[in-house]
C-alpha cells in the first residue's frame, strides 16, 4: 500500500534488535519494526544472568570465559568469535549499566554476580561468579533500558507490523521488507540501505517450550526464502528445568543459588555424572541426565519428571534473588519452594543454529572454500588445522540475536551467554551500519519488481480458503512430531520419520483454513502465516540433524554416541530451493592457532 | 470441568456496538485464563482476537478485565474464578476489536514522564556505583511490565482519561529515586501537576490491579513527598 523509506530497518525489538538499533541511531535513521510491542519481546523473559569477566565478586579473565564457551559449544563453535564475545562483554555490561540497567549490587555498590552453568574459573576447576543480574528478571531491565534507549534516541518505531519477506533486488543487495500492518491489514514496502534480522528463536516448533507463543521462527523462514542459508539447526538446546508440562522456565539461577536437582530416591543425581560441576554442569548434559534418570525408572513417581529442589535454600536468599520463579511456582503449581520441591522437565529454550553471520553480523549466503575441504583437520603434530575459505556476503543485510549463528554457541550454549549474545553482537551491528553508511553512501537501493507480490498472494491464498484443517490441528501434530522424533535424544529411524512427517505436514499447513476472513486485527491470519514459518524451521532441523551422524552438544544420536572430530567438525548449512529441494553444505569451524591458544584445542568434553 | 465464559466482543468491520458470546469450555482448575482463549479460538472461534505472548506474566500483552478486575489472562487460573468467567477488554481505552485495546495513551503517558536515565556526566570507566540500599529503593519499581492493568483500573483514570495514571507515576518514581538520575527537576516538572501525582487519591485500585504485586500507591507517594520537599 505504502512505501516507507528509512537507511535502517531492524526487523525485531528484543535485546538484539533494540541494542543495534540505539548505536545505529547513533548516525543513521533508523526504525524497528515488531510483530508485537517492542515491551512485549521475549527478551523479557529472561532470567538468570548474563555473564562477563567483570571479577566484582572473585578473580576472572575473558579468557577463561571464553575457555568456558569453546568447551560448553563442544568445540563447534567459531573461536574468532567467541573470543570477541568475550572480550566485549565487560564494557558492553558496562555500557548497558550506564543507560540505566539497575542491576543486582555487591555490598560496596559495583554490578553483583553469581555462578552459572558451565563459567568456571582457571580452565574448568570450579563454577565462578560471572553472571551479573537483577534478581531472577535480567532480561525484563535490560530489555526495558534498551526500549527506553531507543525512545530517548528518537529511533522510529513501527509496532505490531508483521514482516512477510526480505528484499534483494536483482544485484543481489538488500532493498528493505515487506510487512503487514496488523491492525489495518495492509501491506506495506520498507525500503533500507541496511537490514538488520533480529527476530529471536523458534520454540514454538517442539510442543513443550519455555517460548513465548510469538517464537515462531519467522526471521529462519524469511532468510531461507529469500535464498539464504541457516547453519547448524540441528542443534536445538533443551534446558533442563522447565515446569512438568508447562515447559515454563525456571531458571539455572536457582541451581547457581544452591538448588539441587534430586530423583524419585531423593538422589542428587548430577553428582554422579558431572562430579566436579555437579547441578551446574551445562544444559545439554543436565537435560540428558534427567532423561536417563527417567528411563531408568528414577523420576517421580515413576513418571516423566525430577524434582528442582531448592527447600535448603534460606527464605530470604528465595525472596530476594529468586522472587519471580518463587511466584511463579505458587501461581502455576500451587507450590512453594521454599517448602516444597518444583517439578521440572527439560523443556525447548533455545536455537544455537540461524542465519549464519560474521562477528560483525554480516549475513552471508555461500563459502567458498579455497583448500577444497569442508571440515577441520589435524596436521602432523595432531593440531586442528582451519582450512582457508572465504564468505560470499548478502550486501546490507545483518542478523543477530537467537535468529543468527555467528557462530558463539556451537552445539550447545551456555546459560547467560545468550543475553551476551544479544547485546554484544546487536551493538557491533549497529556499530558497523554506521560505518557501512559512511563508508558506501546512503542510497536507497533499487526495490525488485513488484516486491509486495509473494506476501500478497500468500495472505490472500489463506484468506480465500474455505475448505481444510483448523491451524491449531497442524500445529500441535506438527509440535508433537518434533518432540517425539526430534528433541533430546535422536536416532536414524525417528529422523526418517521426522522427515517422511514434515512432507506431509507442510502440505497440510498449506492448506489450512481458518476463521476470520476480516482485514482488522486478523491474528488467525497470522497464526496460519506463522505456521508455515514452523514448517520451515522444523524442516531445516530435520534434514540437518538426520545427516550429522555423530553427537556433539544438543545433537544427541543414540546410534551415533560419539563426538566425531575427524568427519564432523564443521557447520552444516541448510539450503531450501523454490522448487522445495533441499542441500546441506559444510564449512569448516574457525579454531585459532594452537600455540597461542592451548586450550581451545578439541578434546573430550568432561565436567 | 466445564467452564461457561462470557467474552465481550466487537468487530469494528461487522458491528456497530459491543455484544456478549458465552462458550462452553472444558477446563482443568489448574488451567490459566489464556488456556481457555485459546481453547475457543483454536478449537471453536477463531475470530476471537486477543494479544498474548510469553504466556505466563512477564510480557504484559494479556491484560484485560476478568470478572470485573484488570488481570493477565495468562496469570490467572480457573481455579480462582469458578465455573462462570467473564472477560472484557482494559477499561476506557478506545476497542480495536474483541479483548484488543489501543494501548497508544497509555504509552504516551509514559514517555511523558521521560522513562530514561538520565545523566548527562561523562560515563565513568566502569559501572557507576550504587549501595544495595539505593538499589533497593527503586527494586520493586522496575519489576513492572507496562500491562496497563494499574492503570486501567484507577477510578481518576475512568473520570480524567488524561491522568498520567499510576505506571507512568510509577515510571517516574523508579527514575527519579535512582541514585543515577539527574532529571529529577524536570520529571517533578512533569509530575507534580493536577493530572499528574495530585490526582492520585490513594484509592489503591492499582496495587489491586498490579499483576507482579507492586506496592504502585505506596511509592506514588513517595514521589508526591518527594515533589512537596522539592517545593518548599
Amino acid at each position: 500500500m505504502a512505501i516507507f523509506e528509512h537507511e535502517v530497518v531492524v526487523v525485531g525489538a528484543g535485546g538484539a534488535g533494540l541494542m543495534a538499533a540505539r548505536y545505529a541511531s547513533e548516525g543513521a535513521d533508523v526504525a524497528v519494526l515488531s510483530k508485537l510491542h517492542p515491551l512485549r519481546s521475549h527478551t523479557g523473559a529472561a532470567q538468570g544472568g548474563i555473564c562477563a569477566a567483570l571479577g566484582n565478586e572473585e578473580e576472572d579473565h575473558w579468557i577463561w570465559h571464553a575457555f568456558d564457551t569453546v568447551k560448553g559449544s563442544d568445540y563447534l563453535g567459531d573461536q574468532d568469535a567467541i573470543v570477541i564475545m568475550c572480550q566485549d562483554a565487560p564494557r558492553t555490561i558496562i555500557e548497558l549499566e550506564h543507560d540505566g540497567v539497575p542491576f543486582s549490587r555487591t555490598p560496596d555498590g559495583k554490578i553483583a554476580q553469581r555462578p552459572f552453568g558451565g563459567h568456571t574459573r582457571n580452565f574448568g576447576e570450579a563454577p565462578v561468579r560471572r553472571a551479573c543480574y537483577a534478581a531472577d528478571r535480567t532480561g525484563h531491565v535490560i530489555l526495558h533500558t534498551l526500549y527506553e534507549q531507543c525512545l530517548k534516541r528518537k529511533v522510529r518505531f513501527y509496532n505490531e507490523f508483521q514482516v512477510l519477506d526480505l528484499l534483494i533486488n536483482p544485484d543481489g543487495e538488500v532493498a528493505g521488507v515487506v510487512a503487514y500492518e496488523i491492525r489495518t491489514g495492509e501491506i506495506h514496502t520498507f525500503r533500507a540501505r541496511a537490514v538488520v534480522l533480529a527476530t529471536g528463536g523458534y520454540g514454538r516448533v517442539y510442543k513443550t517450550t519455555s517460548n513465548a507463543h510469538a517464537n515462531t521462527g519467522d526471521g529462519f523462514a524469511i532468510a531461507l526464502r529469500a535464498g539464504i542459508p541457516l547453519e547448524d539447526m540441528e542443534f536445538v538446546q533443551f534446558h533442563p528445568t522447565g515446569m512438568y508440562r508447562l515447559g515454563i522456565l525456571i531458571t539455572e539461577g536457582a541451581r547457581g543459588e544452591g538448588g539441587v536437582l534430586r530423583n524419585r530416591l531423593g538422589e542428587r543425581f548430577m553428582e554422579r555424572y558431572a562430579p566436579t560441576v555437579k547441578d551446574l554442569a551445562p544444559r545439554d548434559v543436565i537435560s540428558r541426565c534427567i532423561y536417563q534418570e527417567i528411563r531408568e525408572g528414577r523420576g517421580i513417581d515413576g513418571k516423566d519428571y525430577v524434582y528442582l529442589d531448592l527447600t535448603h535454600l534460606s527464605l530470604k536468599q528465595i525472596e530476594t534473588k529468586l522472587p519471580e520463579i518463587a511466584t511463579f511456582s505458587k501461581i502455576y503449581l500451587g507450590i512453594d519452594p521454599s517448602r516444597e520441591p518444583i517439578p521440572v522437565a527439560p523443556t525447548c529454550h533455545y536455537a544455537m543454529g540461524g542465519i549464519p553471520t560474521d562477528p560483525d553480523g554480516r549475513v552471508y549466503r555461500a563459502v567458498r572454500l579455497l583448500e577444497g575441504r569442508d571440515g577441520n583437520y589435524q596436521d602432523e603434530q595432531g593440531r586442528w588445522v582451519t582450512p582457508r575459505f572465504e564468505l560470499e556476503y548478502v550486501p546490507g543485510l545483518y542478523a543477530a540475536g537467537e535468529v543468527a549463528c555467528v557462530s558463539v554457541h556451537g552445539a550447545n550454549r551456555l546459560g547467560t551467554n545468550s543475553l551476551l549474545d544479544l547485546v554484544v553482537f546487536g551493538r557491533r551491528v549497529g556499530k558497523a551500519i554506521v560505518q557501512q553508511l559512511e563508508r558506501e553512501g546512503r542510497r536507497l537501493p533499487a526495490l525488485p519488481d513488484d516486491p509486495e507480490r509473494r506476501a500478497r498472494q500468500t495472505l490472500e491464498a489463506i484468506l480465500s480458503r474455505s475448505e481444510g484443517e483448523s491451524v491449531a490441528q497442524v500445529r500441535a501434530d506438527l509440535q508433537q512430531m518434533m518432540m517425539d522424533n526430534v528433541s533430546v535424544f535422536r536416532t536414524a529411524e525417528t529422523l526418517q520419520q521426522a522427515r517422511q512427517a514434515i512432507a506431509e505436514i507442510r502440505n497440510r499447513a498449506e492448506r489450512v483454513r481458518i476463521d476470520d476472513h476480516g482485514r482488522q486485527f486478523n491474528t488467525d491470519l497470522m497464526e496460519a502465516w506463522e505456521l508455515l514459518s514452523l514448517v520451515d524451521v522444523a524442516e531445516s532441523i530435520i534434514h540437518s540433524a538426520e545427516a550429522r551422524t555423530e553427537s556433539r552438544g544438543a545433537h544427541s544420536r543414540e546410534d551415533y554416541p560419539k563426538r566425531d572430530d575427524a568427519r564432523w567438525l564443521k557447520h552444516t548449512l541448510f539450503y531450501r530451493y523454490p522448487d522445495g529441494s533441499v542441500e546441506l553444505r559444510y564449512r569448516p569451524v574457525t579454531i585459532l592457532p594452537a600455540e597461542q591458544y592451548p586450550f581451545f584445542q578439541p578434546k573430550e568434553r568432561k565436567y | 470441568m466445564q467452564v461457561t465464559v462470557k467474552i465481550k466482543r466487537f468487530n469494528p468491520e461487522t458491528d456497530e456496538a459491543p455484544h456478549w458470546e458465552t462458550y462452553h469450555v472444558p477446563a482443568d482448575p489448574m488451567d490459566r485464563v489464556l488456556d481457555l482463549l485459546n481453547y475457543i479460538k483454536w478449537h471453536i472461534d477463531g475470530t476471537l482476537t486477543y494479544r498474548r505472548s510469553c504466556a505466563h506474566g512477564v510480557c504484559g500483552s494479556d491484560a484485560m478485565r476478568i470478572n470485573g478486575e484488570n488481570k493477565l489472562a495468562c496469570s490467572v487460573l480457573v481455579k480462582d474464578l469458578g465455573p462462570e468467567i467473564t472477560i472484557e477488554p482494559l477499561p476506557v481505552l478506545p476497542v480495536i476489536k474483541d479483548l484488543v485495546v489501543d494501548m497508544t495513551s497509555f504509552f504516551r503517558k509514559y514517555e511523558a514522564v521521560k522513562p530514561w536515565l538520565i545523566n548527562d556526566d561523562p560515563p565513568p570507566e566502569r559501572e557507576r556505583l550504587q549501595s544495595p540500599r539505593d538499589h533497593a529503593l527503586i527494586e520493586e519499581a522496575t519489576k513492572c511490565i507496562l500491562c496497563g492493568a494499574c492503570t486501567q483500573s484507577c477510578p481518576s483514570t475512568w473520570a480524567d482519561p488524561d491522568y498520567l495514571g499510576p505506571a507512568a507515576l510509577l515510571k517516574a518514581y523508579r527514575f527519579v529515586f535512582d541514585s543515577r538520575d539527574q532529571g529529577t527537576e524536570e520529571r517533578l516538572r512533569i509530575v507534580d501537576s493536577n493530572q499528574g501525582l495530585w490526582k492520585c487519591y490513594t484509592i489503591f485500585n492499582c496495587v489491586e490491579a498490579c499483576p507482579k504485586e507492586i506496592d504502585v500507591t505506596r511509592w506514588i507517594s513517595a514521589l508526591k513527598r518527594r515533589a512537596v520537599t522539592a517545593r518548599y
